[in-house]
């Protein structure tokens, strides 16, 4: 029955012949065979040809087949396009009974191939989904752990488009006393995605009990899960790692500490709680890890922790047996950011580090961080406190926990393959250590968000007017077809808000430097301020706006919630269009809506065009925090009191730079918005 | 696809290997790259699926024997994982035991095996039916001559109590001998279930799952059909319910694809011509809910005492039906982070307890634990510097325990019908455990 199966060098038209015939054999098996005999021979043509009445055949016969048969057969089928919708919705029907197989090998395949053939219809693939929950949530109990392992996976990337699938069965991803650790963890991953209010307090009580168990990376895990969960729930989470932090045990509170660093950055209101629980914490920690995250902590928020210089004290005087060099590093900037609020208590510790850094430390990234904070003093207290005074985060950026849901075709290609199952970062994971928050924004940013939105307009009329003269080929090209050409929008690849955050921070901060190299990255990216007047979008509900922004390929990835101030969404997209003659060119804009609110007064600047026509500039609108300071002289300005009109501010960045793109965007945005606050009215 | 196929003891011993790749993707010394892979990772839980280059392996653990296939990065878990442990059972039923010695012993039969299976990477066929066919080869059985087996034979040949419950290694046998005239011919039809419970500190039923499968283990050359009667109440899902009786409910059910259903829905039987060696005729689930309450309790008093160390006062009461009982009953708890040693009263001279360092927990054994009765034991654990949220890290208790005759949801085979009527001495048994796949007690 296997003599089908020769390899062959050069493909043979007989045997060719012979086997296609063969797919006809009454014999399953031999069917099975004949069909990758000839996937194989014809490698280089592409495999089998998969046409009309070889695909019916084959599917008429999937349930003579075997296990190891059908998934061969769907596997190949996936290389298929039925030609009419009628067809199509024939083929999924006769898959329909295999989607529920017992077996997951043939449940896994047919949601593969359902997802390849349903690729134009989401709703259709969706359903898929609902279908397989159950067999799914089956191999998850299987007796073999690996089969389970796969399918939590595999529940991993489901959960990415369909995030309340598993929601009501949250409890079957408890994990069992003796299952190995690389199942708990996934269980713990796929536990954080499904909490909702119901359901939150019995899984942080679940969650509570795995913080104690005896292998340290599960502890350390729940631990960080607890955390992920906090971002939602922060009030519940928190007093359950400070409870934590009362067992006074290294690796517990090591992970507490790490996952409370993550945890403030996006819930700044958790910071007093926090700080009442950093104490003490210093004499338990001892991985290089868990003492970073508290020296971060305590430079952020020293002036609220009474006993930070005390602690510092300690770290400060055992620096020479201090063996890892991130603790150091964090050290010196702990030292000095403590030193601007508490001068008094910290000053004289601080000479004896720098003493020590300049003189007799070895490690080279260490010593010239030391002459960096030491030159930097020689400038004068006002000078470091401006480098120097951290970047809080902001609380509006609080709702940046909501994952939008991904479309299907995000990870279909993944899916039923071994990718899932591999060690590393998995974009579901809560952020363990080294939270991208925290990577992101190291060496810290150093200006208050609200200066670096003043000061960055400046300084982009000068790089703009740069731009402007020696402006990089595409834009010019797309600046010498006079007629538009198509423009449209996708949503793919999508932006995780992670990579969105550090795209828009990125951008701002290159602005605040006056660095010439660093221009010069920003080249091919632009950036445009412009303020559309008239809608009434803020009072929308997220929904509504979610909707019709998704109507046109336009994804948001953040909100406030309706009726607060300022208001904001952060949303993005990508431009894709065709210059006659060129390959298709596609650019990535990210964007922000503000909407500062009717009770404040306005100052508003009047956008300036520059010669070629392009919107370079825009206009800047005094920031709530900021009181009545005006804005910088030199730009025209027109104050105006509170009219009927309202206007939003709203902030683009482009990348790479293509202002004919850029344009088009910015009419599909405004006429979205009109459209939105019409429908209002 | 698979590449290449090899079995290898816990220690790194290459057991079976197998190249079906023709087209030369890997060396031969996958083995070495494998194991060196597994021995760099801290602990006993490699990961599944691990990649050297373009080389993937994925690795089933069976028996205490690593099952690796290597494959390339777009093959589908599922099958792959499906194959490998298809695989050990296949061997599990040639050779009767799945232990590095009998595959050791066994490696002809198992070579003969695969060449059958696997043809250049691609599965051929797994169904023993087709296999009988083709394998030759007879095992070897690595058991030794025991005189405990001596005992269930009855004297002079007469039937005692004894001989009408089948040994429990009854099973375990090769299913070659078969054909042989002295295996005897039987028929084995097992209803397992595993529970897996978290009951909270306040005695709340929190997490109540239970995974039952009915296997057919069969050892009959000329069986054609059998047939398998279940409890007439039971009932799958929510709204359907069946009698007035104690309803028998499970929330799932996935049977067999051999499995003929047309009486099912009627009288509930199931129709299925059984293949030589085990298969797996019926899977269910019940989630939730449990139709009796939960086989065991815990009623613990925990405290620090005057001279600071932990006191463990610790109540446990087994709700069985009086008529059964739970066997080999190990009960662990975790006690705090540097506890030194530990004194015990037991309420019975059969348990005993012991402090483990290695795992920092207490495990306490029972070997026998009838249904209505309660045990106690008093633990003092010794733990310097106790402070008083360190008793936060006392517990959960985790049971293990097997209930022997007795499933959990209540799933019984009414009748087991062979047709045609076999001739001779054909025996057939039904057996019924539940293990506990994870059952934790909070405190």
């Amino acid at each position: 029955m296997s003599s089908a199966l020769f390899s062959f060098t050069l493909p043979d038209a007989a045997v060719v012949n012979e086997l296609y015939t063969l797919l006809r054999d009454p014999d399953p098996v031999v069917m099975v065979n004949c069909l990758r005999a000839l996937e194989e021979i014809l490698k280089e043509e592409g495999g089998v040809a998969i046409n009309k009445p070889i695909t019916h055949h084959l599917l008429n016969r999937l349930k003579e087949c075997d296990v190891w048969g059908q998934c061969e057969v769907l596997r190949v089928l996936q290389r298929y396009r039925p030609q009419t919708e009628d067809e199509l919705f024939d083929i999924l029907s006769l898959l329909d009974a295999s989607l529920v197989s017992p077996h997951p090998p043939v449940m896994a395949a047919t949601l593969s191939l359902f997802l390849g053939l349903c690729s134009a219809l989401p709703a259709v693939g969706l359903a898929a989904l609902e279908r397989v929950r159950a067999p799914l949530l089956t191999a998850c109990g299987s007796p073999s752990r690996e089969m389970r392992l796969t399918a939590l996976c595999h529940i991993q990337l489901l959960l990415r488009s369909l995030p309340g699938l598993m929601g009501a069965h949250y409890k079957r991803f408890f994990c069992g006393y003796a299952e190995p650790a690389y199942i708990k963890q996934r269980k713990m991953q796929v536990l954080v995605e499904l909490v909702n209010d119901d359901n939150v307090a019995m899984i942080l009580d679940e969650l509570r009990g795995y913080c104690t168990d005896v292998n340290t990376d599960t502890a350390q895990a729940a631990i960080s899960a607890i955390g992920g969960i906090g971002r939602s729930y922060s009030d519940r989470c928190l007093e359950i790692l400070t409870g934590l932090l009362g067992l006074k045990q290294e690796h517990i509170t090591s992970a507490v500490v790490q996952t409370m660093r993550d945890l403030v950055w996006v819930c700044p209101q958790c910071s007093d709680t926090v700080c009442e629980a950093l104490e003490g914490c210093e004499d338990t920690l001892q991985d290089s890890q868990g003492r970073q995250a508290l020296l971060w902590l305590l430079a952020v928020y020293g002036e609220r922790v009474s006993s930070a210089p005390y602690t510092l004290e300690v770290f400060i005087d055992g620096v020479r047996s201090e063996t890892s060099v991130g603790v150091k590093m964090e050290l010196l900037t702990t030292t000095m950011r403590l030193f601007l609020c508490r001068p008094a208590e910290t000053q004289d510790m601080l000479g004896r580090l720098l003493h020590y850094c300049i003189e007799e430390e070895t490690d080279m990234c260490v010593r010239d961080q030391g002459h960096l904070y030491y030159r930097l003093l020689h400038r004068g207290i006002e000078e470091t406190q401006k480098v120097l005074q951290g970047r809080r985060s902001d609380p509006s950026l609080g709702v940046l926990i909501g994952r939008p849901a991904e479309p299907v075709s995000q990870w279909a290609c993944s899916f039923n393959t071994l990718d899932p199952l591999k060690q590393g970062p998995v974009e579901t994971e809560p952020p363990s250590r080294g939270s991208p928050e925290h990577v992101t924004f190291d060496p810290k940013p150093n200006t208050d968000l609200s200066e670096t939105l003043d000061c960055s307009q400046i300084v982009k009329l000068h790089s703009a007017s740069d731009r402007a003269s020696g402006c990089s080929d595409s834009s010019a090209e797309g600046l010498a077809s006079s007629v538009a050409p198509p423009l449209s929008l996708s949503l793919t690849p999508v932006l995780s808000p992670e990579e969105f955050e550090r795209l828009w921070l990125q951008r701002q901060d290159l602005h605040t430097e006056q660095d010439a190299e660093k221009r010069e990255e920003e080249e091919d990216c632009a950036c445009l301020v412009e303020h559309i007047r008239g809608p009434a979008i803020a009072h929308c509900s997220p929904q509504s706006l979610q909707a019709a922004m998704q109507l046109v390929n336009i994804q948001t990835l953040a909100f406030t919630p309706p009726h607060t101030l300022p208001w904001r969404v952060y949303l993005f997209t990508h431009t894709q269009h065709t210059h006659s003659g060129n390959a298709p060119h596609s650019t990535l804009i990210v964007g922000e809506l503000l909407y500062t609110g009717e009770a404040n007064r306005r100052v508003r600047l009047v956008k300036t065009g520059s010669d070629d026509g392009v919107l370079v500039e825009g206009s800047e609108e005094e920031h709530v925090r900021e009181g009545g300071d005006p804005t910088p002289a030199g730009l025209r300005e027109s104050a105006r009191e509170n009219g009927e009109e309202e206007e939003v501010k709203v902030t683009l960045k482009q990348q790479p730079r293509d202002d004919s793109a850029l344009k088009g965007f910015l009419s599909i945005l405004t006429t979205v918005l009109h459209t939105l606050s019409s429908e209002r009215a | 696809m698979i590449s290449q196929l090899f079995i290898l003891s816990s220690k790194g011993d290459n057991l079976i290997y197998k190249d079906s790749s023709v087209r030369g993707e890997a060396g031969s010394d996958v083995i070495n790259v494998f194991y060196e892979k597994v021995t760099a990772l801290p602990g006993d839980q490699p990961p599944v699926v691990m990649n050297h280059g373009d080389l993937h392996f994925v690795h089933v653990r069976q028996g205490g024997l690593y099952w690796v296939a290597t494959t390339t990065a777009d093959s589908s878990p599922f099958s792959i994982i499906e194959f490998l442990n298809r695989l050990a059972s296949l061997v599990k039923d040639y050779c009767g035991d799945l232990t590095e010695k009998a595959v050791q012993m066994n490696f002809a039969l198992i070579y003969e095996l695969l060449d059958e299976v696997v043809d250049y990477g691609y599965v051929q066929s797994m169904s023993s039916d087709v296999l009988k066919n083709f394998i030759q080869t007879e095992a070897v059985s690595p058991r030794p001559f025991s005189l405990f087996q001596l005992s269930n034979v009855g004297l002079f040949g007469a039937e005692t109590q004894q001989s009408k419950v089948a040994p429990s290694s009854a099973a375990s046998r090769p299913i070659q001998s078969s054909r042989e005239q002295g295996g005897k011919s039987e028929i084995f039809v097992d209803v397992i279930e595993r529970m897996s419970v978290v009951i909270g500190s306040n005695g709340v039923l929190m997490k109540a799952d239970v995974e039952g499968e009915i296997k057919v283990k069969c050892y009959m050359p000329n069986c054609s059909e059998m047939r398998i009667g279940l409890n007439e109440e039971f009932s799958i899902g929510k709204s359907q319910l069946r009698g007035y009786g104690a309803a028998v409910r499970v929330d799932e059910v996935s049977f067999h694809q051999a499995v003929k259903l047309d009486e099912f829905d009627s009288s509930r039987i199931l129709r299925l011509s059984p293949s030589q060696g085990e298969q797996t005729v019926m899977q269910y689930q019940l989630s939730d809910v449990l139709p009796s309450a939960p086989p065991f309790r815990l009623f613990p008093t925990i405290e620090r005492d005057s001279g600071g160390k932990l006191l463990m006062y610790l109540k446990l009461r087994c709700d069985l039906p009086p008529k059964s009982a739970a066997i080999n009953l190990c009960a662990s708890i975790p006690v705090p982070k540097g506890s030194v040693s530990m004194s015990l009263e037991l309420s019975s001279p059969d348990q005993s307890a012991e402090l483990k360092l290695q795992s920092r927990s207490i495990e306490w054994t029972i070997p026998r634990f009838p249904g209505g009765t309660q045990l106690s034991a008093l633990f003092k654990v010794e733990v310097p510097g106790l402070s008083p949220s360190s008793l936060m890290e006392v517990g959960p208790m985790v049971l293990n325990f097997e209930l022997p005759k007795l499933t959990v949801s209540g799933l019984q085979v009414r009748f087991l019908r062979l047709s045609p009527v076999q001739p001779g001495p054909a025996q057939r048994w039904v057996r019924y455990v539940t293990h506990s796949d994870s059952y934790i007690l909070r405190i």
